[in-house]
């Protein structure tokens, strides 16, 4: 049992080193999959045959002396909103299902590029639009550390996957905690970069000015390991921030001297959990024993950051889904039954007289389009759907969308002003642990009120990790938020890395694992 | 014109697709007539995941028209997402520009038109966007299926709104004809409607006077659907007329009824009302989240405003005042290309004759281009040996009919004008010689110098022929020349 045991860069070491194989560890990682996925559900699909192909393809290459990949041989776990060439990429979404791309998002090609080898897609909420994976249209994800609880999202098969050590790897996206807060919730690790840092090409939309793609891992080493190889400009994307990648596992062990951290009092106090809000002060206090100072800073605009956010990634997100429309790939309701039914209400209303209604009924093109949409998507995706329509529409624009910008533009001056004096600013990834699985499904503010601490990031563009920082008292892991100025990922990996010396929430594995081990 | 009782008031709206190698946003190629769906990526049909890159050589060309067409242009301009539904616009959405166009504000000076004053049409912006693909509704019997061609979809258009500045039908074909001249001569777009490289909707209504001295304004209708720059003209025409008649009997005034869209049926030569494509269009535009601002430096600027070249109006007024060619002229040669010009400018300055260059290119050059479908880059014929035959004409070592015949051989055998002669046996009669024979074809034929005396100048006609007939080489034109000075010296 390598992967329950080591973390990915102790992996890569054995592997260089010729102390393990690929091969082994594929299968151990299959085994993994085998012994757990079936109670936590973190994989869509697993690449079964074609990683253990390429395992051993990687071993022969190694043992005849070739130059390998930066990651050569180390299972990857892929959200499936992440497009890979001949292999379906469904977003979870029933409108996707059978949908198989002939790209590779950016990030997929460097992971090949790497030699990683991608063990698998993982379950997300429908086109990422949720934050407990429960929105999912193709299956359920469960919470390693107590199976009747959600595991965050919507990168919830991303953080679950680690947690149940079935990849020591994982890229999940994040459009306002994506990654960050599945992260918290499942006791990993989860980077979201600078806005611009990794290439979006091949990132099916949700948000397009909020989306980025990040690593997930037990580790912060592990995670700047693998940012390494996703970050980069990309011709490919207008967005991509054309600067180079630092070394992010080289200088990851430096620690940083005359820290100054920044924490805010909203964030600590109504709403949060006495466990959370105990769990981040005696983080604050690990950092004080580095010898950082701790400042009180202000973010005044961030109360107003979930309604900017909602506005803002529903307004996008109306217009990036308008192309699922059933007319050129995706599902399409059935033609059969639709023109029969379109032909039995005109008859209907012919008979009826009712020549009103009969000039009123939808043309044909009409119709599949809102019998594809109507039966493609789930419930959330339409909300959304209908929440940015309905912002950007002629009348409200101003009011809705056109303000949102403008907070934005607030919020993001608020994180300038903060970070004149600090250069962190800490805090909880979420309000309260993991919550039960069905438990907000119909509340949708609850729900949207859960992003509370991590959207303000996304709309800053700015870079933040998610560290495992605690657990509460029924034991449940908490994680602690670390957000920096645009481009220091760098900055947040040593400050982690330093956190992560000083203690072993990290390592702690969920009883699952045990049980496990107990019956094997 | 002038007739009517009432003004006309014209607005168009132009789309042109820009002679870019690639798409607007992918690297797809752009040439019509490929076979459908073969000029297509991931990018511009719209796959889930891919994002758009922004082709630099098409705002380039969206600049050069917008110097061309005296707009401001943009330093800073962004894109919006345009958002409706239709079947051949596979994202759901175009990509537009909205509140920030590459230009602004422009004009464009119509050509004089003989005895009317110049006529100056505003330009209100000029913006790029994406094409959509094509539909192919195919109503055979039994089958109602709709393929859609996605070739197209990602061109990039330039949309050029004018103001309502246009007067007439005819003045709007002229303003189209203007402008594709002009784009032809920018390299931008050729403009070319068959192919759908050129597109435009006309808004138009009438400016009806009333006895106060005022005018009511009749709806404004949006006419689409016209296939060729006549098909505007006799559009407009047809719209106007109906228009009078609508207000006539109805009253109806701008702003009563909702703005109509009506489709010009080439066949029945009328316009008819159009479903529009949505019920309401509210478009949702916002910004394009996927692109960054386009933004233009001065450095870009002035190498864009180099790169302009003479445009057609500076050539008309250069040929009009060097060469003393009248408008119509002018006209004729520049609306052949940049290349046909040049040619004519140095046809000009090498035979010493603005005008009988101009007369020979209109009626020779280009008809022999016309026939032979060819360019004036393939004519095998140099300017300057053109030249040389023009020069030999005007001196009257060769009549006109000489002039052609040998002028057919050239261009038949890519002969000189020395070779041609040569081998069609005209022989150049010495002037001395000539002088000698009609000294003796007037002491032989007192009757006809008689006639000629007595103010029958056709009489001569039969000298020619003697003359002609002695030596078939000699010009008739002088021959007549010389005869009648003879006759006039030996005095009555």
């Amino acid at each position: 049992m390598l992967l329950s045991q080591l973390t990915a860069s102790d992996l890569l070491k054995q592997l260089q080193e010729k102390k393990i194989k690929a091969a082994e560890l594929v299968s151990d990682a299959l085994h993994q999959v085998d012994q757990c996925d079936r109670s936590v559900g973190a994989f869509l699909r697993v690449n079964r045959d074609s990683a253990l192909a390429q395992a051993e393809e990687i071993d022969r290459r190694r043992a005849r002396g070739e130059k390998l990949g930066k990651l050569a041989g180390l299972p990857v776990a892929v959200k499936d909103n992440l497009c890979t060439r001949g292999q379906p990429t469904t977003c979870a979404s029933r409108m996707l299902e059978r949908f198989v791309p002939p790209y590779d998002a950016t990030v997929i090609a460097r992971l090949k590029a790497a030699d990683a080898i991608i063990l698998g897609k993982t379950n997300l909420d429908e086109f990422a639009m949720g934050g407990s994976t429960e929105t999912s249209a193709l299956g359920r994800t469960r919470n390693p550390w107590d199976l009747n609880r959600i595991p965050g999202g919507s990168s919830g098969g991303a953080a679950a996957c680690v947690a149940a050590r079935m990849v020591p790897l994982s890229v999940g996206t994040d459009t306002g905690g994506s990654i960050r807060q599945p992260a918290a919730l499942c006791g990993v690790t989860g980077l979201k970069p600078t806005y611009g840092r990794v290439s979006r090409f091949g990132l099916v939309a949700f948000a397009s000015s909020l989306d980025q793609i990040g690593p997930l891992a037990q580790t912060a080493e592990d995670c700047a390991l693998l940012l390494e190889v996703l970050a980069g400009h990309d011709p490919k994307d207008a967005t991509s921030i054309d600067r180079p990648v630092p070394a992010y596992s080289e200088t990851i062990r430096e620690p940083l001297k005359g820290l100054r951290i920044g924490w805010v009092r909203e964030h600590l106090g109504e709403g949060v959990s006495p466990d959370v809000a105990a769990a981040i002060e005696e983080a604050i206090k690990v950092f004080e024993s580095f010898g950082a100072e701790v400042h009180e800073v202000e973010l005044p605009h961030a109360r107003y950051a979930v309604a900017t956010y909602y506005i803002i990634a529903c307004s996008e997100a109306s217009s990036n889904l308008a192309r699922y429309d059933g007319v050129h790939y995706g599902y399409r309701t059935d033609e059969k039954t639709m023109l029969a039914d379109l032909a039995e209400e005109r008859r209907s209303l012919q008979q009826a007289g009712k020549t009103d209604a009969l000039d009123d009924l939808d043309s044909a093109l009409v119709r599949m389009y809102r019998k594809t949409r109507a039966e493609g998507f789930g419930a959330e995706v339409k909300r959304r759907i209908m929440l940015g329509t309905y912002a950007l529409s002629a009348g409200y624009y101003d009011a809705y969308y056109l303000k949102a910008l403008k907070v934005r533009r607030l919020i993001r001056q608020d994180y300038d002003e903060a970070f004149r004096n600090v250069h962190l600013i800490v805090g909880p990834v979420t309000p309260t642990p993991a919550f039960g699985i069905g438990e907000k499904i119909n509340d949708p503010l609850a729900m949207y009120l859960f992003d509370l601490f991590t959207v303000g990031t996304n709309l800053a563009g700015l870079p933040a990790i998610s560290v495992p920082c605690g657990f509460s008292r029924d034991g449940m892991p908490i994680g602690l938020h670390l957000q920096a100025p645009p481009l220091e990922e760098e900055r947040l990996l040593r400050a982690a890395y330093m956190f992560q010396q000083a203690t072993d929430w990290h390592q702690r594995r969920p009883p699952l694992l045990d049980r496990q081990m107990a019956a094997s | 014109m002038g007739e009517q009782p009432y003004t006309i008031v014209i607005g168009l709206e132009v789309h042109v697709q820009l002679l870019t190698e690639s798409k607007l946003f992918c690297g797809c190629s752009t040439k019509f007539g490929a076979p459908p769906n073969t000029q297509t990526c991931p990018v511009c049909i719209g796959m889930p995941g891919v994002l758009p890159v922004m082709n630099r050589r098409a705002v380039e060309l969206a600049i050069k028209t917008g110097i061309a067409l005296n707009c401001e242009i943009a330093r800073f301009s962004k894109w919006d997402r345009k958002n409706y539904y239709y079947p051949d616009l596979p994202k759901g959405y175009q990509i537009s520009q909205y509140d920030l166009p590459i230009c602004r504000g422009g004009y464009l000076d119509l050509p004089d038109q003989d005895g009317s004053e110049a006529r100056r049409i505003g330009i209100i912006r000029v913006h790029l966007e994406e094409d959509a693909g094509k539909s192919m509704h195919d109503e055979k019997a039994g089958r109602a299926d709709s393929r859609i061609d996605l070739n197209r979809a990602g061109t990039p258009l330039l949309e050029i709104v004018t103001r309502p500045d246009i007067r007439s039908p005819s003045e709007a074909k002229t303003f189209l004809t203007e402008l594709k001249l002009l784009l032809n001569y920018l390299e931008v777009s050729d403009c070319n409607m068959q192919e759908g490289s050129l597109r435009v909707d006309a808004n138009i209504n009438l400016h009806i006077p009333t006895d106060n001295g005022r005018h009511v304004a009749t709806p404004i209708v949006e006419v689409k659907n016209m296939n060729s720059f006549r098909a505007v003209e006799r559009a407009l025409t047809y719209e106007a007329q109906r228009q009078y008649e609508a207000f006539l009997e109805t009253g109806h005034r701008l702003g009563d009824v909702p703005k109509q869209t009506r489709g010009w049926d080439e066949d029945a030569q009328i316009t008819r009302p159009q479903r529009s494509k949505e019920e309401s269009s509210d478009y949702r535009y916002f910004p394009e989240p996927d692109l960054v601002p386009v933004t233009v430096s001065d450095a870009e600027l002035e190498a864009l405003q180099k790169t302009l070249g003479e445009l057609p109006a500076q050539i008309r007024r250069r040929l009009q005042a060097t060469y003393q060619l009248n408008a119509y002229d002018s006209d004729v040669i520049v609306n052949q290309g940049r290349a046909f010009v040049d040619y004519f400018c140095q046809l000009a300055d090498a035979s010493g004759d603005g005008k009988m260059a101009a007369n020979w290119i209109q009626q020779d050059v280009l008809r022999t281009l016309n026939e032979r479908q060819w360019t004036i880059a393939q004519f095998p014929i140099a300017a300057a040996e053109l030249a040389i035959l023009l020069r030999r004409v005007k001196s009257g070592e060769l009549d006109t009919a000489k002039g052609r015949l040998v002028f057919a051989h050239m261009v038949d055998h890519r002969a000189t004008v020395d070779d041609a002669i040569q081998a069609l046996g005209i022989v150049q009669v010495d002037e001395t010689e000539l002088r000698q024979l009609c000294a003796e074809l007037v002491a032989n034929n007192p009757r006809v110098v008689a006639e000629v005396k007595s103010g029958k100048d056709k009489a001569i006609g039969s000298l020619v022929g003697q003359a002609k007939k002695r030596n078939p080489n000699v010009n008739p034109a002088r021959v007549k020349e010389i005869c009648l000075e003879l006759i006039q010296q030996e005095g009555s």
